[in-house]
């Protein structure tokens, strides 16, 4: 089976990416400001500093990508260290996809610096294939990228040509695929560092060698390679396309966005309001008309002098109420300094979920009345924080503290394996276990009187020992296990202590005791 | 205080009583809309007595024969810092396995904060109930402060039990004050050495439409149990001794 000869696939491999962003962010043209001196972007790793890329100075000084910092400082010791930024990479990556629709309406990331672009039926536009890797050279050149090109019938092998053949190479449709990758090393099929050592000790080097191997061969050799770039055998297929290789295609989406723009920069709080409550009813009509809620708002002010603005805003549930949302942003509103005025204001939707017209009560008196539980959220997140509105949620574990974990108030409950009805638990536990002196204990440890907060407390009865072990897959091996009480003092008062580790554990000194839980 | 406080200016709402028509008891379906509970900070029995209040005004209002759907209405439970370091932070293990589930839990750093979460938490309209819990005697929470909290409750319909940790009684608009400690519990069947279930000595010192008096009280078997130790003789509190004044004229 061929390949499907209708498929033209561009791939545009963009060959220092990092090194060509840290030039654009700095706004220097190549060869000028800090770009003659060496210069290597690095990344923090467990052994220290090593290098992602480096500027043409320091690849001419010897120094390479994956080489430790220190080792390549010793090569050349001028050079300078700048942090690389992995993240940034992919979000430009993302946007030079969408952009890179301009060739064909299909375009996939190829991380961590490739694009691939599908132009299939798209040449013609451009006035054939060749003037098409013209005009994106050119295009790509003139925003500062150095790029390199290639159309092939597959994904796989424009990638191969983009990355190990000659600049602007085509592959047309009724050529001989395999005969025109046959020069490529193996390297060119997307393959693990350690399946390529394999190759090369096996003394296949070029696609070619890989061509006069019987495929049964090969198949034995690695057969218990399932992922694509474990494979030699699939990497093949998926260049000459015998088997699909799928793309994930970039959809680029934009947000709902609502702007205001104002003929006199506005100072004053009050018109602020208003100008907030305008925007959010601008944002519910957006909203309304793509059936969407919001659940993350950012609201953006320009000032006369260029100063920005920004608050952003985080919603418990997919909501367009504009009233909610205007109260919502006006506690954020305080501490805007205006200056000398506002001239625009820009409120944009940056998440949000579908939601679907709702009916209204017939009664309008129940719509009116009292808020609803995502408002109520809402509002009291925005003025304590997020880290103060919280729900408990079961944890399967033996720690009492570690049983329960705290998580968003309108988050569903994760699954957890029921609670065991013979383990009496406290209302309350303190948030860190308070130390007690248990002045005296009957020989069989049982406590009978203690002191806390400096008050002495004579036990009248208790219950115990409930031992809970260490969590031995969780924690060091010098952790205690703890011996819980239920005790009762004379006035009723029920506490729940605990005696940290044994005497004579091996795990510290004389046991400790802590009271850590209270009894309704 | 005006003479709307005292009780037999107000009508009672509840059932009848035979004995004394305004004994306080366990599951009346007028339980009022914003309680106090005064309790020490060394135990939990505030809490845990708001929590029993609760419950037994939710049993009680719940006998509505076509609700045929569980109540899943979560609750709030708002603590501040103080309140928060001295009696410690919710449980779920160990809370009423009725609420367990509903909990939504407030953590505010002032009392002030405390009090702005009360309030928007009794203006919502799905919530069961508000469990506010502050400690000491803030000047945040004044009279004016605890008028907004009766009026939003009120108005709302949400009730609102408010626990007091280690405040003196000051003025105050609740509708039913109480003051809790722990009290001995009743000895397990089973292991007569062991706490038994959570009981407490509770004084209703300050209330509208009944009579004050002390009780103790227990959570059993899924219900509210209350032993009166008696109604109170003294004229202790001038507020509440008006009220038995004016009764012992009354049906004298």
């Amino acid at each position: 089976m061929s390949a499907n000869p209708s498929r033209r696939i561009l791939a545009i491999w963009l060959a220092r990416l990092a090194i060509d962003r840290w030039r654009l962010a700095e706004g220097l043209a190549p060869g000028e400001g800090a770009d003659p001196a060496p210069l290597a972007l690095i990344a923090e790793t467990a052994h220290g500093p090593r290098i992602v890329a480096g500027n043409d100075a320091a690849l001419a000084a010897g120094v390479r990508a994956a080489t430790m910092l220190a080792d390549a400082r010793a090569l050349c010791p001028a050079l300078a260290a700048v942090p690389h930024d992995a993240a940034g990479d992919l979000a430009f990556l993302e946007s030079l996809a969408v952009w890179a629709q301009r060739w064909g309406p299909w375009s996939a990331l190829d991380p961590p610096d490739g694009v691939i672009v599908d132009v299939t039926g798209a040449s013609h536009l451009f006035g054939g294939e060749a003037a098409l890797l013209g005009d994106a050279a050119a295009l790509l050149a003139r925003r500062g990228l150095a790029a390199r090109l290639a159309i092939a019938p597959t994904a796989g092998a424009a990638w191969a040509l983009a990355h190990y053949g000659p600049p602007n190479a085509i592959v047309r449709a009724e050529q001989d695929l395999a005969a025109a990758l046959a020069e490529l090393p193996v390297a060119a099929l997307r393959l693990d560092d350690d399946v390529l050592t394999v190759l090369r000790r096996l003394g296949l080097k070029l696609l070619r060698d890989l061509h006069g191997v019987a495929r049964p061969a090969l198949a034995r050799r690695f057969r218990s390679r399932s992922a694509p770039a474990a494979n030699p055998l699939i990497r093949l297929d998926q260049l000459l396309g015998r088997v699909p290789e799928p793309l994930l295609p970039v959809i680029a989406r934009d947000p709902p966005l609502v702007q205001r723009r104002l003929l006199e920069p506005i100072r004053h709080r009050a018109l602020l309001d208003r100008l907030v409550a305008d925007l959010a009813a601008d944002m519910a009509r957006a909203l309304e008309a793509r059936g969407e809620g919001a659940r993350r708002l950012e609201l953006g002010l320009w000032k006369v002098d260029g100063e920005v603005v920004v608050r952003s805003l985080e919603l418990a549930a997919a909501t367009r109420d504009p009233a909610h949302i205007a109260e919502l942003f006006a506690g954020r509103l305080d501490d805007v300094d205006a200056g000398f005025g506002i001239e625009l204001a820009r409120l944009r939707a940056a998440w949000s979920e579908p939601l679907a017209l709702a009916q209204a009560d017939f009664e309008a008196a129940a719509d009116a009345h009292g808020t609803s539980l995502a408002a109520l959220v809402d509002r009291l997140t925005v003025r304590l924080g997020a880290e103060a509105v919280r729900r408990p949620a079961p944890r399967a574990s033996h720690i009492p503290e570690r049983a329960q974990r705290w998580q968003r108030p309108l988050a569903p409950d994760g699954p957890a394996q029921g609670e065991l009805a013979f383990h009496t638990r406290p209302l309350k536990l303190l948030d860190r276990p308070e130390p007690i002196a248990v002045l005296y204990a009957t020989p069989d440890g049982m406590p009978r009187r203690f002191r806390w907060r400096g008050k002495v407390h004579e036990i009248a009865r208790a219950e115990g020992p409930e031992r809970i072990a260490p969590e031995w897959w969780r924690e060091r091996s010098t952790v205690r296990l703890r011996d819980y009480y239920r005790v009762e003092d004379g006035a009723g008062r029920r506490y729940w202590i605990y005696r940290a580790g044994l005497a004579g554990d091996g795990r510290g000194g004389l046991p400790e005791w802590f009271l850590q839980g209270l009894w309704s | 205080m005006s003479t709307a406080d005292l009780p037999l200016s107000s009508p009672v709402r509840g059932k009848p009583d035979s004995r004394c028509p305004l004994a306080w008891r366990p599951g009346l379906a007028d339980a009022p809309r914003h309680s106090e509970i005064f309790a020490a900070g060394d135990e939990a029995s505030g809490a845990g007595l708001a929590l029993a209040l609760a419950l037994d005004a939710l049993r009680a209002g719940d006998a509505d024969p076509l609700a045929d759907a569980p109540d899943t209405r979560p609750w709030l439970w708002v603590q501040d810092k103080e309140a928060l370091r001295r009696t410690g932070r919710p449980y779920r293990p160990g809370l009423p396995p009725a609420l367990r589930d509903r909990l939504i839990h407030v953590a505010a750093r002032s009392p002030e904060d405390a009090l702005f979460a009360l309030e928007e938490g009794l203006r919502c309209r799905e919530l069961a109930f508000v469990l506010g819990e502050i400690a000491g005697n803030p000047r945040a929470l004044s009279f004016t402060a605890a008028r907004r909290l009766s009026l939003a409750a009120e108005k709302h319909g949400v009730p609102l039990w408010l626990v007091r940790i280690d405040a003196a009684r000051d003025l105050g608009s609740a509708r039913m004050r109480w003051e809790v400690h722990a009290a001995p519990s009743p000895r397990p069947r089973w292991n007569p050495q062991a706490p038994g279930a959570a009981s407490w000595r509770g004084e209703l010192f300050r209330t509208r439409s009944h009579l004050p008096g002390t009780w103790l009280l227990r959570e059993d078997e899924g219900r509210l149990m209350a032993a009166s130790v008696g109604v109170r003789a003294s004229t202790g509190s001038a507020r509440a001794g008006e009220g038995r004044a004016n009764f012992n004229i009354r049906s004298a």
